[in-house]
């Protein structure tokens, strides 16, 4: 099972690969992948620096081409995929069925990945990308149970990915238009979620408000950790009930999964985070790595240790962890 | 400009679906979607009720399309999709790309449902090769988008090939989730739901602390908090748009229907957008604001 890392940088890349992963995913300056911020991401120096360090170590290099294509612009998707090709990377990540297109037809030996992006979460989808464009990975959505992954890796030949750690999206991803609801911009269009230049931040007399294009998301008092307003993750009433009534801010933690999903033949295990720093990427490398290890030494002696869980909550959301919707209790 | 009555997204009794249906068949719709496209869980209609009832309309002068599931995770909701696009004699409207999978093996035509991510002239004729004759538009997508996408299918020679359906007026179905809502919201676990979305026939609003509502919970969907109105945008979509889908939370769809019909044959004048209406997503702005 292979460790698939986030690299939102040249120093993030780079500390990936020395503490432990197989692979890393990264994404171009631009709006063809869904981490599209400023200060992110790789223009054509640093990918060719990054390819360099990642084939050194022999490693691989995933790209991430995962928004939709905009009409009159699917030039900019297709060079996407030309300078992968170009990079030696090891897979595109994609999720617009016309980059796919673009992708199968022009570069039929480039190994394509189904980005989760593109929802697929059964297999009749999984047949429809398998057929058309020959994807050789599936990374599935987090809105499946374990129980249903198991039953997906069953009933398909193609090697299956899954979300280990990080950020949780609790929409089925590709499919979430809230936050072009709120701002205009989303996932799919630009490459953003809840984009940061619609934050607003605000001592009040009621709390320090938080708020995404002057919409209030949360209001904390003095003893209350604050987060970043990711618009499903606020407080909101209903029938005069105010509560987290999408999600609590948590993030996904499945070390606990780790023989589960070694037994149902998951190909890769995924971390979200290419927005965070370098030193978010290294503890959380470590921990995977060595969990992973410890589990291939030994499986019948395979326990999460309290420290890996420290560590995690440490740079996770709210501090808290969930299983998410691996586990039905959360759904 | 034909109109459609999109599926009922709500969990109603099986008596008020069936009389809405009734209702529905002497309405302005030109074209009727029905079929349970949110929760495999809600069985007052079962699958073999839906297709039954939708061929019970059919014939009747409108155009009947089964509508199916967004949001397929289980191999049992699969099956369920196997049954509807095996119906045998309607088109089906697939809000998932394994519909359109089945349904190109079945080779039984179909719409591209609002829910698929179709955002490009490419994709477009990638479809229409397997049998797509109508795109309805993801929600988020503005005039402009649409417009340069009709442009390319131009270039391509394949836009006299499909109809395009534009969501016109009701909630918009923003997200779908593992989890449910309304459960959540009553305190349930999905598992032991206990069906409790038939107690909110128009879902649950939620709004914010300031009290401006942003969402409409149903089920496993997470709805726009504002109803969706491009009533003053019929004249913008002359040329463009080939059915402007009317999305029913009651029967006042059928009113709705016919201020649609008027605005589509004689024109409007443009009227004021009600408090908790929106245009944005047709504006290229937010999608819960307005422009006049």
């Amino acid at each position: 099972m292979e460790l698939l890392c986030p690299a939102g940088s040249l120093p993030a890349l780079k500390t990936a690969i020395d503490c432990g992963a197989d692979a890393v995913y990264i994404g171009l300056k631009d709006d063809t992948n869904a981490r599209h911020f400023a200060g992110l991401n790789f223009n054509d120096k640093k990918l060719a620096k990054g390819a360099q360090y990642v084939r050194d170590h022999n490693k691989h290099l995933h790209v991430a081409i995962n928004t939709f294509a905009h009409p009159g612009g699917e030039k900019r998707w297709q060079n996407a995929v030309d300078k992968c090709v170009d990079l030696g990377a090891n897979a595109a990540i994609i999720a617009d069925i016309a980059t796919l297109d673009y992708a199968a037809n022009k570069y039929p030996e480039l190994e394509l990945h189904l980005s989760v992006q593109a929802s697929a979460t059964n297999t009749a989808t999984i047949d429809f990308y398998k057929q058309n464009f020959n994807v050789k990975r599936v990374v599935l959505p987090r809105v499946l149970s374990i129980h249903q992954v198991k039953q997906l890796a069953r009933h398909t030949d193609v090697p299956l990915e899954v979300f280990a750690f990080g950020s949780l999206c609790i929409m089925a991803e590709g499919r979430c238009y809230l936050s072009s609801y709120f701002t205009g911009e989303s996932p799919n269009t630009v490459g953003a979620c809840s984009p940061a230049k619609y934050v607003r931040w605000s001592e009040t007399e009621k709390g320090l408000e938080s708020r995404l294009n002057d919409i209030l998301i949360d209001r904390y008092q003095k003893d209350e950790k604050a987060g970043y307003p990711t618009l499903c993750k606020g407080k909101f009433n209903v029938d005069n009930k105010l509560y987290h009534a999408l999600e609590e801010p948590t993030s996904l933690n499945t070390l606990s999964m780790v023989p589960e999903l070694m037994k149902a033949n998951i190909c890769s295990v995924k971390i979200e985070g290419r927005q965070r720093s370098p030193a978010y990427v290294e503890q959380i490398t470590r921990v995977w790595r060595e969990a992973i290890d410890s589990y291939k030494a030994n499986p019948a002696l395979y326990q999460v240790k309290d420290e890996w869980n420290r560590v995690l909550a440490n740079v996770s959301e709210g501090s808290q962890t969930t299983l998410g919707a691996y586990h039905r209790d959360w759904q | 400009m034909k109109l459609s009555l999109g599926p009922l997204l709500y969990y109603w009794p099986k008596q008020n679906i069936e009389d809405f249906y009734q209702q529905a068949l002497s309405s302005e719709a030109d074209v009727i979607y029905l079929g349970e496209t949110v929760c495999s869980k809600r069985r007052e209609l079962k699958p073999r009720d839906w297709i039954t009832l939708a061929k019970s309309l059919n014939g009747q002068g409108k155009e009947v399309i089964l509508s199916s599931m967004a949001l397929l995770e289980a191999p049992s909701e699969v099956k369920v999709l196997k049954q509807l696009c095996e119906n045998g004699e309607l088109s089906v409207e697939a809000n998932d790309v394994g519909a359109i999978q089945l349904l190109s093996e079945l080779k039984v035509p179909f719409v591209c449902g609002p829910a698929i991510n179709c955002y490009n002239a490419s994709v477009i004729n990638l479809f229409v090769n397997k049998g797509m004759q109508r795109w309805a538009m993801p929600v988020e997508l503005s005039r402009d988008w649409l417009a340069q996408t009709v442009s390319d299918c131009e270039d391509l020679g394949i836009r006299s090939q499909f109809e395009i359906e534009v969501f016109a007026h009701g909630f918009m179905p923003l997200a779908y989730s593992a989890r449910c809502f309304t459960a959540r919201s009553e305190n349930k676990a999905k598992d032991d739901c206990e069906l409790c979305c038939i107690k909110y026939p128009q879902g649950r609003p939620t709004t914010t602390q300031e009290d401006q509502q942003v969402f409409v919970l149903n089920g496993i969907q997470t709805q726009s908090g504002y109803c969706y109105n491009l009533i003053n945008d019929i004249a913008s979509m002359q040329g463009l748009v080939d059915v402007a889908r009317i999305s029913p939370s009651d029967d006042q769809a059928f009113s709705v229907l016919q201020q649609y019909r008027e605005a589509v044959t004689t024109g409007i004048t443009p009227v004021k957008l009600a408090q908790k209406e929106c245009n944005g997503f047709w504006h290229k702005i937010a999608g819960l604001q307005t422009q006049y």
